[in-house]
């Protein structure tokens, strides 16, 4: 196949944490991340999604390189270890993330210039192509260059989201995590954000790890879309496949809870206990709250993520049974 | 028809900064019934939080209510004494805060904090309260509610500490629960949870909702009414499918469209968002006439000059636009 090397490529990453460790035995462990295999295509944009605790960010930290894996590989470029463990300045240029909180993640005490100039210094850049790159990427972001001799405070939040987005930008990583970029902000600050990181995203070829709990939002910015259940991807594929055609329960008990406006619906409820990660469930585990789930799912080994169309795969024991009819397994 | 349970009257709530009063919220007036939940939308600083705080006598300066009435219950809880309104809160009225780290007591268990509800309100003895307090987070999903129930505020994460609010703001089964953003922190599939929760409440017990969220769908799948509100003004108030389908109001109009809606990009590919121009205000600058004229795509001359007043709609509800005035 032609096909072309994915930008990041994961390979079977795990990030286990100790978590405690009572008076007696060893320290329990929380495993954050606990297996995922993920690409990410050049000029693409992978949604993440799945609940609080599932490990989205610590995923992130990983391919961030500030998060030492416990197990797996992260290859940027075919090329293994270019995150992980590198030394911060190689790092960087990897990747780089926008945060969810433009008020706390900008020192309030370096004005704009200062934040994006100390990155371009560390890189070997001098004279006054630091200031054409400041203004350059200003520009890029809808600020204008004037601005950068001012400080956060001076910013409302959409602005200073620019300002973290230019941030994140101006080593030209390869690949932008974006964490949460929108949920702090307002509504119609939120659209133009949108806008901004969809142009950028088209002008300048990045590729974007979206993570998000607004599936809205995911919807209208992903090229593909990968779901994840206690540090485990269950269901990825295209954004179609995903928003019309969820074959995991989970993903489709996520669909059906987005309210939405222009229907009322009484939205599906799953049913068990909230998972502790501490002592995940035996076999699949999200079968305490699946109204799918049959006797065969709590067995070990735990069912592995297979294909079950062109990009989509699913990691479900039932997974042909739960096809619509009318579609193949 | 009956009397609603709780009617706001042409309040106002002043922000007094060196003696002089900004109105941060004006002629707000609306209804809500038994059984009712009363939407209210609009962006950050729009009055949201304060409108909902003077319900429940929790204004404190540079905030007070500056004139109308909140009738609910025989009472005008915008007259009402400290000591009574101590009375009401919790068993009749009670709140979901937007901030729920400023709203519990970091020095008390959470599971005391809830058992004291059934305590103070219910005459429930303290092993029968604890008892009860450890259902209520069973109830709002909180996994392994006895040994939670014994943890500090701060050893719980944001979605968990929102999760013990609402059961505080449930326990005693309040007529009025005042809900600011109840669910922000939290994932769909429990929002969802916690959604059909104060849903079951108001079906079983009556219970008039206040629902306050910059979630549109959540609002239009939680409400009969909603109340869009900007820079201190409820600018339009309809029934929620009518808000959706067709705003009356330019800034309804805009909000709605700036949202990236499930299922747009599978029909119709993906458009590009619509951005409102410009921020909200602050208090102190509101500008003369509408207080959305600079930011409006739609103005007329006369939105910079004068204030409009409310309209009815035909189709039912009210807007405050000269477009229709
Ligand atoms: N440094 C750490 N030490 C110990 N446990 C951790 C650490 N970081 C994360 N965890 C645990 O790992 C799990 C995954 O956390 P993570 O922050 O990746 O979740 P998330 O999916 O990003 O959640 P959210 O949507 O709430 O941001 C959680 O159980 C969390 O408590
Ligand atoms: N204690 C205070 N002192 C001064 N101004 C205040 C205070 N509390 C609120 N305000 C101002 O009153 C206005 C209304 O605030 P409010 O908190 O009601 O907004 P909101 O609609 O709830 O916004 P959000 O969606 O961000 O919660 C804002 O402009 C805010 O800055
Ligand atoms: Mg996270
Ligand atoms: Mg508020």
């Amino acid at each position: 196949m032609a096909e072309s090397t994915p930008i990041l490529r994961i390979e079977d990453l795990a990030v286990h944490f100790p978590q405690g460790g009572g008076l007696f035995g060893a320290p329990r462990m929380v495993r954050a991340v606990d297996g995922v295999d993920l690409t990410l295509a050049r000029g693409e944009c992978l949604g993440l999604v799945g609940e609080s605790g599932c490990g989205k960010s610590t995923l992130a930290l990983a391919v961030l390189g500030l998060q030492p894996p416990t197990r797996g590989r992260i290859l940027v470029e075919g090329v293994e270890g270019a995150a992980a463990g590198a030394a911060r300045k190689a790092r960087a240029r990897v990747a780089q993330m926008v945060f969810q909180d433009p008020y706390s993640s900008l020192n309030p005490r370096q004005s704009v210039r200062r934040t994006l100039e100390a990155p371009l210094r560390l890189h070997g850049v001098a004279g006054s192509e630091i200031d054409d790159r400041i203004a350059a990427m200003l520009k890029h972001v809808g600020l204008r260059p004037e601005l950068a001799d001012r400080y956060p405070h001076e910013f409302s939040g959409g602005q200073r989201q620019r300002i973290g987005i230019a941030r994140a930008l101006i080593l030209e990583p390869r690949v932008v995590v974006l964490d949460e970029p929108v949920s702090a902000l307002d509504v119609s600050i939120r659209a133009q954000i949108i806008n901004l990181l969809l142009d950028l995203k088209e002008r300048l070829g990045l590729s974007y790890i979206m993570i998000s709990h607004d599936l809205g939002v995911v919807e209208h910015m992903s090229d593909r879309v990968a779901v994840m259940y206690l540090g485990r991807i269950v269901e990825t594929g295209d954004w179609r496949d995903i928003f019309a055609r969820p074959r995991h329960p989970y993903t489709r008990a996520l669909i059906a809870a987005i309210p939405d406006p222009f229907e009322k619906k009484r939205t599906m409820r799953m049913t068990g206990e909230v998972p502790n990660p501490l002592a995940p469930p035996s076999g699949c585990r999200f079968h305490p709250r699946c109204p799918e789930a049959r006797e065969a799912c709590r067995a070990e080994p735990a069912p592995q993520l297979e294909t079950i169309a062109a990009g989509h795969r699913v990691r479900c024991l039932r997974a042909a049974e739960l096809a619509p009819a009318g579609e193949t397994a | 028809m009956s009397e609603p349970l709780l009617a706001v009257e042409n309040l106002r709530i002043d922000l007094t900064i060196g003696g002089v009063h900004h109105a941060a919220v004006k002629d707000v007036s609306f209804t809500i019934g038994r059984g009712e939940t009363f939407g209210l939308v609009g962006e950050s600083g729009c009055g949201k939080s304060v409108t909902a705080l003077a319900l429940i006598g929790l204004l404190r300066p540079p905030l007070s209510v500056g004139a109308g009435a909140i009738r609910f219950k025989g009472h005008d809880l915008a007259q009402i004494g400290a000591d009574d309104m101590r009375r009401l809160r919790g068993a009749s009225v009670s709140m979901i805060f937007q901030e729920p780290m400023t709203a519990l007591n970091p020095l008390s268990p959470v599971g005391r904090q809830i058992a004291e509800m059934f305590v103070l309100h219910k005459g429930a003895t303290w092993v029968e309260a604890e008892k009860r307090a450890v259902e209520a987070l069973a109830s709002v999903r909180v996994p392994a509610p006895d040994r939670r129930a014994k943890d500090y505020p701060h050893q719980l994460s944001g979605g968990m500490r929102q999760r013990v609010m609402i059961a505080i703001a449930l326990a005693c089964g309040p007529d009025l629960l005042l809900a600011d953003e109840p669910t922000t922190a939290l994932d769909v599939t429990v929002q969802a949870e916690i959604l059909e929760l104060i849903r079951d409440l108001s079906a079983a017990r009556g219970t008039a909702v206040l629902m306050i969220s910059h979630d549109l769908g959540l609002i239009a799948n939680m409400c009969a009414r909603v109340g869009v509100m900007y820079a201190g003004r409820l600018v339009e108030e309809r029934e929620a499918e009518d808000v959706f389908r067709d705003p009356a109001h330019p800034y309804t109009a805009g909000l709605i469209a700036s949202l990236p809606l499930l299922g747009a990009r599978a029909r119709h590919g993906r458009a590009r968002l619509q951005e409102i121009e410009g921020v909200v205000p602050s208090v102190t600058a509101f500008p003369a006439g509408c207080r959305f004229n600079p930011r409006c795509a739609e103005r007329l001359e006369r939105c910079a000059a004068d204030d409009p007043a409310e309209t009815a709609l035909a189709a039912g509800g009210r807007v405050r636009c000269w477009r229709h005035g």
